[in-house]
């Protein structure tokens, strides 16, 4: 039996029921001796049932359980959410202590570029495995394993191991693979685990200090060194109270790896006691000088999500207000926000256009040797050219103009 | 039990019974290939003597009529399936016949639904003797599990008038459910208090039968205008309290899917019907009312207007969302197999565009052409799609019976036939190898969409082409397959399957297109 000396117990791990998809229940029964017992029911047992005693089998063996009655109730989950669900199952049960059951891994996707876009990034609840495996399909720019608030607190240790193996075995395209993690100190032994898996971003939740950045942002660098990991693991703040909002600049400035300031709106509403509205009023100020700490030192500004799912025309419009305020992307919930949101963050046709002739003039100029750039009658002063130059490359990021 | 069963391979490669339920089969020899011979069936010659001049056929219940029309030990009784899994009628036939103390009756129901699963206990006791019809839940078990004494015969929609009409099937008497009718038996869904729309399928049975009773709790007097069955066909009319439960006859309103998937696959159809060429001014489709069907209608609206494209008519099952298209002018027309929500129901019994048709207009293979040839594109589920396209919307993977064929079969003779399913349901893949029970044949598929591509049938170069330059993921059905399978982790077991066959799949023109082998409890 385990040499840590941890308490073994009878221990569960995961879900079944009528209503649960792509998830299993498994129930681990330690025992002195007589081998590994395996049940399992599943809704898929005729076409995956051997598949699954097998997989079940090897994962225990590969977690030095040697001993136990499992009962495995399986609602077509697929194989990494199998291996996640044994492994929390086994840890529960005082069994397997510091082994991972880790599922095949799919090729990591090119590391992702500092300045990317960012205009959309779906929440996905780190509990629900039905979720996963079709996000990238919907096209948002990033998806989000969310270990944080959407995870109840006695889930977080299965909730961790199963992103930990989604961020392995799950191919999501183009998509930048965030993950926001818990409050420290519950989010170490998130980062412990996830690290090592090489996520393109973490997001920090309720950040108030830039001491809060700069300690998770050690402490990824060492998890790096410790499993071989050389390439970038960016970092997006969520400032969601009035002194998070406040210390805005330190916070961006706390680690060269932040790349964008995002803003919590459920949070900061509830922190300034004021009602979170359709319009935003009240949040108006905590948004602009989130953008102006993020501009200042040449940073994405990301904007909070919006919560009716239903209201398309509702997101539609906070998304275009959104972007007037410099905001460059925000949240979703619901695949169904994403296309609205990537149109109001898309500049219009007529701006891609007159940005394309600043552009035009402004190369003939350096081509002809002038200083002053002009179109038709008008002198274009740097600053503009500037802009044109950052919205033609965002434009073309979007696939809105043919380079 | 079943008598030991001949075998034969049909064209399609099946091995499949020559004899079922003591009549001889024709194995299935492909698409078009049978040529049926001689006439077609008629009922007996009646007399108007025997009708009261008063053209009142009423009779005080549903016992003394079937006494009345001289139910037999070994007969055919038949009902429709509109009032869907609402209906009481049916079973309230069955009972009676139990009370005569009847015996060996064929049930020939348009479809059975789960709410009539006492079936299964008059099954046991003798009074019916097997059914041939569409089932599902606990009677499509009690079928596949080979406790029912005849062999289940599995017809579309078409089929099922094609199989009377031909006198493959004689019902002796029909007992119609009927929304509104008078006592002349005139009958018709759109109105009453379970009201379903139309009653298309009772129409044959009403032409065919020997005898015809029509059974309603909304009598009216002479003339029930419109007439969908006619009271010239019927000998007795039955008044009684309910004929079904009207909360489950329609549903309410009916709701488009949420599922993001789902979603998905209904925008890539609508896409590729425009991307293709076939929306265009004066096209027609045909979509079910499954949840991705409806988005689908709702998508395609979105982008027909976007075009200024209009309908000359559209295919129901019909829902809201067609009517909407009616209402908005998107259509001329809506020809109406079934009805299946109050929004339905009410533009039915309103509006003249909108016009119940039978299968025998719409889908019957056995006439001189049908509604299913002329429609430009059909949106149809499946529970598998093989690698050659072929399809199967009876059997699960594993073999159990799972839905009736429906008008399924017909509606391959579209233009363009798609299929838009899930890549996986619950880690079993859509797409396989061959399928389990084959219920239509691969040349007749055109297209499978799926949320992770789109599969164009290598015969149709003509869509292929259609679609070149489109920003749609247009892939190899290979292709998806192989990556669904990698996310499944490897290909499924093929279940086994009995040899034993339970029963048999027909095509659209009565010959035997598969069987369905047993399965253990």
């Amino acid at each position: 039996m385990p040499s840590t000396g941890t308490k073994v117990r009878a221990a569960e791990a995961g879900h079944y029921g009528k209503d649960i998809r792509s998830d299993l229940h498994v129930a681990i029964e330690p025992r002195e001796g007589g081998g590994l017992e395996i049940t399992l029911e599943s809704r898929v047992a005729p076409y995956y049932g051997n598949s699954i005693l097998t997989q079940t089998r090897q994962t225990l063996e590969g977690l030095g359980v040697k001993h136990a009655r499992v009962a495995v109730h399986d609602e077509g989950a697929l194989p990494f959410v199998i291996s996640a669900r044994i492994e929390t199952a086994a840890k529960r049960a005082g069994l397997a202590s510091g082994q991972k059951s880790l599922p095949d891994k799919v090729v990591l996707p090119e590391p992702s570029a500092r300045d990317r876009l960012r205009r959309s990034r779906l929440y996905l609840p780190g509990s629900e495995p039905k979720y996963f495996i079709n996000a990238s399909l919907h096209g948002p720019d990033a998806i989000i394993l969310d270990l944080e608030d959407s995870v109840h607190h006695g889930e977080k240790d299965a909730a961790r191991i199963l992103v930990r193996n989604t961020l392995r075995a799950v191919d999501f395209g183009a998509c930048e693979r965030m993950v926001r993690i818990n409050q420290l100190p519950l989010g170490l032994e998130d980062l412990v685990e996830i690290i090592p898996e090489a996520p393109d971003l973490v997001l920090i939740p309720k950040v108030e200090r830039p001491e809060q950045v700069a300690e998770i942002d050690r402490m990824i660098v060492e998890l790096k060194a410790r499993s071989g990991i050389n390439r970038p693991i960016w970092l997006m703040p969520i400032l969601e109270s009035a002194l998070g909002i406040e210390y805005a600049m330190p916070i961006a400035a706390a680690s060269p790896n932040v790349v964008a300031l995002t803003i919590g709106l459920e949070d900061y509403t509830a922190d300034m006691g004021v009602v979170k509205t359709r319009e935003g009023g009240e949040s108006l100020y905590a948004r602009t000088r989130l953008v102006n700490a993020a501009k200042a030192l040449g940073l994405q500004a990301i904007d909070s999500v919006f919560g009716d799912v239903g209201d398309l025309d509702g997101l539609r419009h906070w998304g275009e207000n959104s972007r007037a305020l410099g905001f460059e992307g925000m949240g979703c919930i619901h695949p169904s926000q994403i296309p609205v949101i990537h149109e109001a963050f898309t500049p219009s046709q007529a701006e891609i256009d007159k940005a394309q002739k600043i552009v035009a003039a402004f190369e003939d100029a350096q081509q002809r040797g002038l200083g002053v750039v002009s179109l038709g009658s008008k002198m274009i002063d740097p600053p503009v050219v500037q802009r044109a130059l950052k919205l033609v490359a965002r434009a073309k990021a979007m696939g809105k103009v043919n380079s | 039990m079943p008598e030991r069963v001949e075998l034969a391979q049909n064209a399609a490669g099946r091995s499949v019974p020559t004899m079922v339920n003591g009549k001889p089969q024709i194995p299935y020899i492909g698409v078009g290939k049978y040529q049926p011979r001689g006439r077609k069936q008629a009922p007996p010659i009646r007399s108007n003597k025997d009708y009261p001049d008063s053209g009142d056929k009423r009779v005080p219940d549903l016992e003394t009529a079937l006494r009345n029309c001289g139910l037999h030990d070994g007969m055919v009784i038949s009902n429709h399936h509109h009032l869907r899994d609402g209906d009481r009628v049916a079973l309230m036939m069955l009972e009676a016949a139990a009370r005569i103390g009847v015996k060996d009756l064929m049930w020939f129901p348009s479809a059975s639904f789960p709410s009539q699963q006492s079936a299964i206990a008059l099954m046991e006791r003798g009074v019916i003797h097997h059914i041939e019809g569409s089932m599902n839940g606990p009677l499509g078990d009690y079928c596949t599990q080979g406790k029912m004494r005849g062999m289940g015969v599995l017809r579309s929609h078409g089929g099922r008038w094609q199989a009377i009409q031909d006198g493959e099937v004689h019902i002796d008497i029909a007992v119609i459910a009927a929304p509104t009718a008078d006592t002349f038996g005139d009958a018709d869904g759109s109105h009453g208090k379970s009201a379903c729309g139309s009653l298309g399928f009772a129409l044959a049975d009403s032409m065919y039968a020997d005898h015809v009773i029509v059974v309603t709790d909304n009598l009216v007097p002479f003339p029930c205008i419109p007439w969908q069955i006619q009271g010239n066909n019927v000998d007795a009319v039955v008044e009684v309290e309910s004929i079904g439960d009207p909360a489950k006859i329609v549903s309410g309103t009916t709701q488009i899917t949420r599922s993001p998937d789902r979603l998905r696959i209904a925008e890539f159809v609508a896409r590729f019907l425009r991307d293709a060429g076939i929306m265009k001014n004066g096209f027609s489709f045909q979509a079910g009312a499954g949840g991705i069907a409806l988005a689908f209608v709702d998508y395609l609206r979105r982008m027909m207007k976007e075009d200024g494209v209009k309908a000359r008519f559209v295919r129901g099952g019909s829902t809201k969302y067609l009517v909407d298209l009616l209402q908005e002018g998107l259509t001329d027309y809506i020809l109406d197999g079934q009805t299946f929500d109050l929004d339905a129901v009410k533009s039915i019994a309103g509006d003249p565009r909108h016009v119940p048709t039978s299968p025998f207009t719409s889908y019957n293979y056995h006439g001189k052409g049908s509604f299913a040839s002329m429609v430009d594109a059909v949106v149809l589920g499946a529970t598998e799609v093989d690698v050659n396209f072929n399809g199967n919307v009876v059997t699960h993977s594993d073999g159990r019976l799972l839905h009736g064929i429906g008008g399924w079969q017909n509606c391959l003779a579209a233009g363009c036939t798609i299929l838009a399913v899930p890549s996986f349901r619950d880690r079993i893949p859509v797409i396989v190898d061959e399928v389990t029970t084959l219920t239509g044949p691969g040349e007749l598929i055109d297209v499978v969409v799926t949320e992770r591509g789109i599969a164009i049938n290598p015969l149709r170069k003509d869509l292929l082409d259609a679609v070149k330059g489109s920003k749609l993921p247009i892939r190899p059905i290979q292709d998806i397959k192989a990556e669904v399978e990698r996310i499944c982790g490897g290909k499924p077991t093929r279940p086994k399957l009995g040899d034993r066959p339970v029963a048999v799949v027909k095509w659209v023109d009565g010959t035997v297109l598969d069987t369905v082998w047993q399965v253990s409890a």
